[in-house]
């Protein structure tokens, strides 16, 4: 009698910690901190896309294949993005030489009689392009912002962070890109 | 451009890789159906609508601290037997969050909006319905969800 009760009792503590697995729900912060990137062969391809920017240049993102991208989904309503912007400005300026860029997503509804004004008045010196529902269901349906695709030189997603987390984080990911 | 995902297989990809995050983004704003508002000749009409925030989320008040950020508001159709007069949001919070300067004018937990109504001038007596729509637009401290609208079924019995 006492081995059904000890495969019961082994099948219960299994469960228990199944379910304590489910349960746990990291922050932002542990969920992209500082891990390392994704493996190079488990990066998926970030889907391509061609939009246009504020002057109506065509912004693709396979021109930017042999640079490391910094793909970041974001609005004009979106406080955290707000955050995130001069940081971006800042690593434009400091890695585009060696091969990286930003580009900018912006998905408000109004397009760019909002997003024109805010990128210009933010001084913003890499492409921003307004997103479409194809790019959103391409990028697998983004529903919090911002979120941010980290892209290798070979157009793959190194790393995904959703929600605000450090200039750090970022800085920590362009480099190891750069690398 | 509206935020939703109508691939499976992308949303399942992108939750695997968030599962925290993306875990909490459907219905950080509820509100219950409201109870059938009965409506004599005596006295105008009156809904509390009640509103629950997810916790660790608020929207952003119906008059917004900042310019940019998207306020909450209710509306309701004027063509019904009964009319909206006014609507009275709650005295929003000032908090400050991670990503903000200042504090910022918000609704949080349990709160109710007030609509006062009048009767439409000749209304049919007897069962009708009103729609409402409230449109609020989420964060937390460290992300913010796109703009939503719920809509809202109010019960109604003109007598």
């Amino acid at each position: 009698m006492t081995v059904p009760f000890a495969r019961h009792a082994v099948l219960l503590g299994i469960l228990s910690f199944a379910l304590a697995g489910c349960a746990f729900k990291p922050s932002p912060h542990s969920e992209t901190g500082s891990k390392p990137l994704k493996e190079t062969s488990k990066r998926n391809k970030a889907p391509n896309f061609n939009l246009k920017d504020a002057d109506g240049r065509l912004v693709s993102l396979a021109d930017y294949k042999g640079k490391v991208v910094l793909l970041n989904f974001w609005a004009t309503w979106c406080g955290p993005c707000k955050i995130e912007i001069p940081w971006f400005v800042e690593f434009q300026k400091t890695y585009k030489d060696k091969g990286f860029t930003v580009i900018g997503i912006a998905v408000d509804d109004e397009g760019w009689e909002v997003v024109k004004p805010y990128i210009n008045a933010k001084q913003v010196n890499y492409p921003v392009v307004v997103g479409t529902q194809w790019v959103d269901n391409a990028y697998g349906g983004i529903e919090a912002l911002p979120t941010t695709f980290v892209i290798d030189r070979e157009g793959r997603i190194a790393r995904t962070h959703v929600g605000l987390v450090s200039k750090s984080d970022y800085e920590s990911d362009i480099q190891q890109l750069l690398d | 451009m509206k935020l939703r995902s109508s691939s499976f297989f992308g949303r399942a990809a992108l939750a695997l890789l968030a599962p925290a995050l993306f875990a909490q983004t459907p219905g950080v704003l509820t509100v219950p159906d409201p109870p059938k508002l009965t409506v004599g000749r005596a006295a105008d009409p009156v809904l509390k609508l009640k509103v629950s925030i997810r916790p660790g989320y608020h929207a952003n008040s119906n008059s917004p601290s900042e310019e940019y950020l998207i306020p909450m508001k209710l509306t309701w159709d004027t063509a019904g037997p009964i009319q909206p007069v006014d609507v009275l949001y709650p005295k929003p919070k000032m908090e400050k969050y991670e990503f903000s300067d200042k504090p910022l004018s918000v609704f949080d937990g349990d709160f109710e909006i007030t609509t006062k109504f009048k009767r439409a001038a000749n209304p049919p007596l007897g069962p009708a319905f009103l729609t409402g729509k409230l449109r609020y637009q989420a964060c937390n401290d460290k992300m913010c969800l796109p703009p939503k609208t719920v809509e809202i079924k109010l019960p109604v019995l003109m007598q």
